[in-house]
């Protein structure tokens, strides 16, 4: 699967239009499909280079949605544009729609900071701050927006719970951040993004840097968070998409080559570019 | 200072190449001992002189009492060493206010192209000869109120500090891995929060280097206090009034005619040697020890 092995040749006619699934209206609320996030013919740019080109896609409330394609594909450029990330890189531009609950988050009507507690992130390398202790880095994401927890115990014991941590944390809440292993200092951070109750969370290959056993408890976890809040993962491995989500998008160069339910997608692509690619013939 | 490694771990059969690259190796490395040894000499040589010289004239007394007048033996420096940390805390105090938020500007890169302005100026201003320095202070603030003042002097350090200050801040707080600050973004923080929370904690150790390195700079400047700070024989306390500091005595008794002050010149030389290395000292423990 190295990049060497890319020899597909591009086409020069413009791809064939992506499969999209109907999106409910955010009015149809006993409807259970109902779409919490839409991205909306979004483009990303850094500087006059376009890394994301006309991009729409729905993200289902309480499910999993897997975002997979090669590297360089504007996978987690993708994701950051949806918590306005993207735009802390000087350089940067993004037109299009992002839709949370079916407003605009590039509207004016809500704050990046805003937007950014009720869409949460978890980062490829686990970030846990290493000057905060455990307990101190689940709160952040109330400190560092200037508002105090209600119960700042209850808020740490039940964001640890949620991450599946708790127990084996719960006698060193004061230890330093740093000081957890790999894959418990990813679930950390899933804790601390989870403290502040977002209604999103977007996770940027979050288990890239772990090792296989720990990877099983963060698509565990998943499984089990998946029915209170709604889940984006980006990921290189395939597999984890398949295990993990329901509905996946296959990006390629920027474009949405195709999208749609999980088991669909890696049985029956519609796409002979989706194809080449989950069978390993590229990427 | 080892080259050991570059030695092939088995002998191979000497053929002429290899003797002359043996050679060349061999000859290379005396000559960076060589070069440590010239470098390393003055420093052993300074050192080794204030200490012979100014040890003898040293003690408690020579430490806390005040100088007595010329005649009388005995006598020391405690007014220049309050002085000396009166003057240096005093332009640190004016000068990690505006240095500190300035080497997190620069390292922020917001704006490039006010941020290259600004390194420069800094780096100018490192360069700006001492005396200058202490010109300047003295026309701002030392003319107006027509005397002299330790607040003179200190500000005059601030300047001389300022810059060491900002530079060695946006080194170290550019060394805070960026995942830390898109950690805290992404949480909703805003940035003057991130820098704060968790980019200056991260770099703190980094951030007091440096203010000891400036410090200890401060500490040892002769030219700007000249005219700024003044000296005194008298203990003060008074930001309004002339104060001693070490490097002031030392310039003063140096150049005096008088055996006893001279003793007491190297002594004095000896007290600011262990005071700016000694700050160098923690300062480099301190940075070497940096939070990742």
């Amino acid at each position: 699967m190295s990049l060497a092995s890319i020899l597909v040749p591009l086409p020069d006619r413009s791809p064939p239009p992506a499969r999209r699934v109907v999106t409910a209206p955010p009015a149809a609320q006993d409807e259970p499909r109902v779409a919490k996030m839409v991205v909306d013919s979004l483009s990303a740019y850094y500087g006059r280079n376009a890394v994301l080109r006309n991009v729409s896609l729905p993200f289902v409330e309480r499910t999993v949605t897997a975002i997979i394609g090669p590297s360089g594909c504007g996978k987690s450029t993708l994701v950051r544009c949806m918590n306005r990330m993207h735009e802390i890189i000087p350089g940067t531009s993004v037109t299009g729609r992002v839709l949370l609950d079916g407003r605009d988050v590039y509207g004016g009507h809500l704050d990046p900071i805003e937007l950014r507690r009720r869409v949460g992130m978890v980062f490829q390398k686990p970030n846990p701050f290493p000057t905060m202790t455990v307990r101190d880095n689940v709160l952040a994401g109330w400190r560092l927006t200037g508002t105090k927890p209600p119960d700042a115990d209850a808020v740490v014991e039940d964001a640890l719970r949620r991450a599946a941590l708790w127990d084996e944390v719960k006698d060193r809440l004061k230890a330093p951040g740093a000081s957890l292993s790999g894959g418990q200092a990813q679930r950390l951070c899933i804790a601390r993004a989870l403290a502040v109750q977002p209604d999103v969370l977007l996770m940027d290959e979050p288990c890239s840097a772990l090792d296989p056993i720990a990877t099983a408890r963060i698509e565990e976890l998943i499984h089990e968070l998946a029915p209170s809040v709604t889940i984006v993962i980006v990921t290189h491995n395939m597999q984890q998409a398949a295990r993990v989500s329901e509905n996946t998008a296959f990006l390629y160069m920027g474009e949405l080559v195709e999208f749609g339910a999980t088991a669909g997608l890696f049985t029956r692509p519609a796409d002979p570019r989706t194809e080449d690619y989950i069978t390993g013939r590229f990427g | 200072m080892r080259m050991d490694a570059a030695e092939p771990a088995v002998r191979l059969p000497a053929s002429p190449r290899l003797r002359w690259r043996r050679f060349v190796n061999r000859a290379f490395r005396v000559a960076v001992f060589g070069a440590v040894i010239v470098v390393l000499a003055p420093l052993v040589a300074i050192l080794g002189t204030v200490i012979s010289r100014g040890a003898p004239a040293l003690d408690w007394d020579f430490l806390t009492s005040l100088p007595k007048p010329v005649g009388e033996t005995g006598g020391g420096v405690g007014h220049a060493i309050l002085g000396t940390l009166i003057l240096a805390f005093g332009g640190l105090l004016m000068a990690v206010p505006l240095g500190v938020p300035a080497g997190v500007f620069l390292a922020s890169d917001r704006m490039p192209r006010l941020g290259g302005v600004v390194r420069m100026c800094a780096d100018v201003l490192a360069g700006v000869p001492s005396i200058v320095v202490g010109l300047f202070a003295y026309t701002l603030l030392v003319l107006p109120f027509k005397h002299f003042s330790a607040l003179a002097g200190a500000f005059a350090l601030a300047v001389i500090m300022l810059p060491t200050i900002a530079r060695t801040t946006e080194e170290v707080v550019r060394l805070v891995p960026s995942t830390l600050t898109e950690a805290a973004l992404a949480l909703g923080a805003p940035r003057w929060r991130v820098m704060l929370r968790v980019v200056l904690p991260s770099a703190g150790k980094g951030v007091a280097a440096g203010i000891i390195a400036a410090f200890s700079r401060g500490a040892g400047e002769t030219a700007p206090l000249m005219f700024t700070a003044f000296g005194s024989q008298f203990l003060s306390l008074s930001p309004l009034q002339p104060i001693a500091a070490l490097p002031l005595v030392l310039f003063n008794y140096a150049v005096s005619p008088y055996d006893d002050w001279y003793a007491q010149a190297w002594a004095a030389a000896l007290v600011l040697a262990v005071l700016v290395l000694a700050g160098n000292v923690v300062a480099r423990f301190a940075m070497a020890r940096r939070s990742p």
